[in-house]
């Protein structure tokens, strides 16, 4: 056990994890994450704590995940790339650690230029491997990235990367997934799965590299919530893939006067309980960013709860 | 080479407001090739300036001369006896051209005509895009010889990203991913082993974070 948090100690006991995901507010107003915390308090596992998601500039990641703790949730701190050099990141990850943050999800970053400062300097001082190998090394080897010697007490995280099975190339995925877990990756939240098959494709890869032994594989997973969002989702996203089925069945409905996000609750269940099957996924990653009140319901048709 | 491209007019104008008469110098160097500022320019420049003042009924004289590098002392030298003579030289180099004359004339006020965009090449008639990022520790014998400082939008040295789809960049589909590039050139080449080691982070040392940079020779030195 590297870090004693609840998500480790779920995953390490060979229990179907959940976690759930949380987007800090464009404020200042500690009330925001609370409430959305006591929609997903006792469905997951662990919450996400999205850092400046979209680079969309919002209270950061670390002072949100201190209020989701005061509310008795335990966070996956995200950390990107985008907006801190070498020396922000790991001042950052020491105070996190010192506040009693456990999970680290260690990212690239959205580039800006989508964000609402898109005139911003991007730093990528480093990208997700490499963080993901600084940050193992200040909590195993007890040195800082310049290999100055970390005396004291050091940030004891339980390290998550994120994987793309979506993204091209696609014979190039299962190996950049095997270089984050040399790098210090122990648990991976996948992109939305909307493309079974893929997924399945890419997990028979990573199983025949053996990685699946070596983290844990969390399927990343969303509701619809309307038929445009899919429509977004599909095709203005990069990096998402989104199949026709999956907008024909919404439309399907639609057309028969049903309640689309109903319907959308339906898919998201219905890709849990195929993805359970696959050997090596580990748990699922719901990602319910402003429709938290979804969470619950998905957790509970989906046999996920209660939560250990 | 060296890509410019020149800046709007109206800016332009505006630097030389109240000046009287101008010298307006090209380069023969990369901006010449990228016809941004060599002779041709500084005719077409000189003359929208002129036509611009004199319809604002305050008519400006311009000098129109071009030397083969303004980066170098003993072509910039050639103007000591004359630089005094204008209130300014706006100058159609990139800006290592700019500069060097603002070092070399401290008295005569210095503008650019051009913005200095990338190091990069002609990929066709009209059509420049960037190469090289002058990191100043170069990487390529580890990524085929594509780079991916100056070419992947994240500068990522263990890509691709997840955002990378159908070839191009998230950032536009109008961009081509590099990494993506890089790994169907090393695939070709057999070489793909290469992409499974994890590239260290890197010393930005050497590139402008480590403040400005400059290169001394003592074997050439005289
Ligand atoms: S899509 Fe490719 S070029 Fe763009 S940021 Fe990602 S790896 Fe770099």
């Amino acid at each position: 056990m590297k870090s004693g948090s609840n998500l480790e100690k779920v995953l390490t006991s060979g229990q179907f994890a959940v976690t759930g995901e949380l987007g800090p507010p464009k404020n200042a107003d500690a009330e925001v994450i609370r409430t959305k915390a006591r929609l997903l308090k006792g469905c997951v596992d662990a919450v996400n704590i999205t850092d400046c998601q979209t680079a969309i500039v919002r209270m950061s990641s670390i002072a949100s995940s201190v209020i989701l703790m005061e509310e008795g949730l335990e966070p996956v701190t995200q950390m990107t790339c985008r907006d801190r050099n070498r020396i922000a990141i790991q001042s950052d990850l020491l105070g996190a650690s010192a506040l009693g943050m456990k999970n680290l999800l260690c990212l690239t970053g959205d580039h800006h230029k989508f964000g609402n400062h898109p005139n911003a300097v991007g730093v990528f001082d480093m990208d997700s491997v490499q963080l993901l190998q600084m940050v193992k090394n200040m909590r195993d080897e007890k040195v800082f990235q310049c290999g100055e010697e970390l005396k004291g007490t050091e940030p004891k995280f339980f390290l998550g990367a994120a994987a793309n099975p979506f993204a091209d190339p696609f014979e190039f995925r299962a190996l950049r997934l095997a270089k984050k877990v040399v790098a210090g990756a122990q648990f991976i939240q996948t992109q939305l799965v909307y493309n079974l098959e893929r997924f399945a494709a890419w997990m028979e890869a990573v199983r025949d590299l053996g990685v699946h032994e070596q983290c844990y594989i969390m399927a990343g997973v969303t509701p619809p919530k309307s038929i445009g969002m899919a429509k977004y989702m599909k095709n203005n996203v990069p990096g998402l893939d989104v199949p026709d089925e999956v907008i024909a069945r919404l439309k399907g409905a639609k057309d028969a006067k049903k309640d689309v996000k109903e319907e959308g609750i339906n898919l998201c269940v219905d890709i849990i309980n195929q993805v359970k099957e696959i050997e090596g996924v580990a748990g699922v990653h719901i990602m319910a960013i402003e429709w938290e009140s979804a969470v619950p319901e998905i957790a509970k048709r989906a046999g996920l709860l209660p939560r250990p | 080479m060296i890509v410019g491209e020149r800046k709007p007019i109206q800016e332009i104008v505006g630097m030389l407001k109240g000046m009287k008469k101008v010298l307006i110098l090209g380069c023969g160097g990369c901006v010449s090739v990228c016809s941004a500022g060599g002779e041709k320019e500084v005719e077409i420049l000189a003359s929208i300036l002129r036509i611009d003042r004199k319809k604002g009924g305050e008519p400006i004289e311009t000098i129109e001369k071009t030397l083969p590098r303004q980066c170098d002392t003993e072509y910039l030298e050639g103007l000591k006896d004359e630089a005094g003579n204008y209130d300014a030289i706006l100058s159609m180099a990139c800006g290592v051209g700019v500069n060097y004359l603002a070092d070399m004339y401290p008295t005569t006020l210095v503008f650019p005509a051009l913005n200095t965009s990338f190091m990069g090449v002609s990929e066709e008639q009209g059509v420049w895009s960037e190469r090289c990022a002058g990191c100043g520790d170069c990487v390529l014998d580890r990524t085929g010889g594509l780079c991916p400082i100056a070419r992947c939008s994240k500068r990522l040295l263990n890509g691709p990203c997840g955002g990378s789809q159908n070839g191009k960049c998230e950032i536009s589909p109008n961009v081509a991913c590099v990494w993506q590039l890089i790994y169907d050139r090393l695939k070709g080449l057999n070489q793909l082993e290469k992409l499974k080691e994890i590239f260290p982070v890197k010393d930005w040392s050497t590139s402008l974070h480590g403040g400005p940079r400059k290169i001394v020779r003592e074997d050439l030195k005289l």
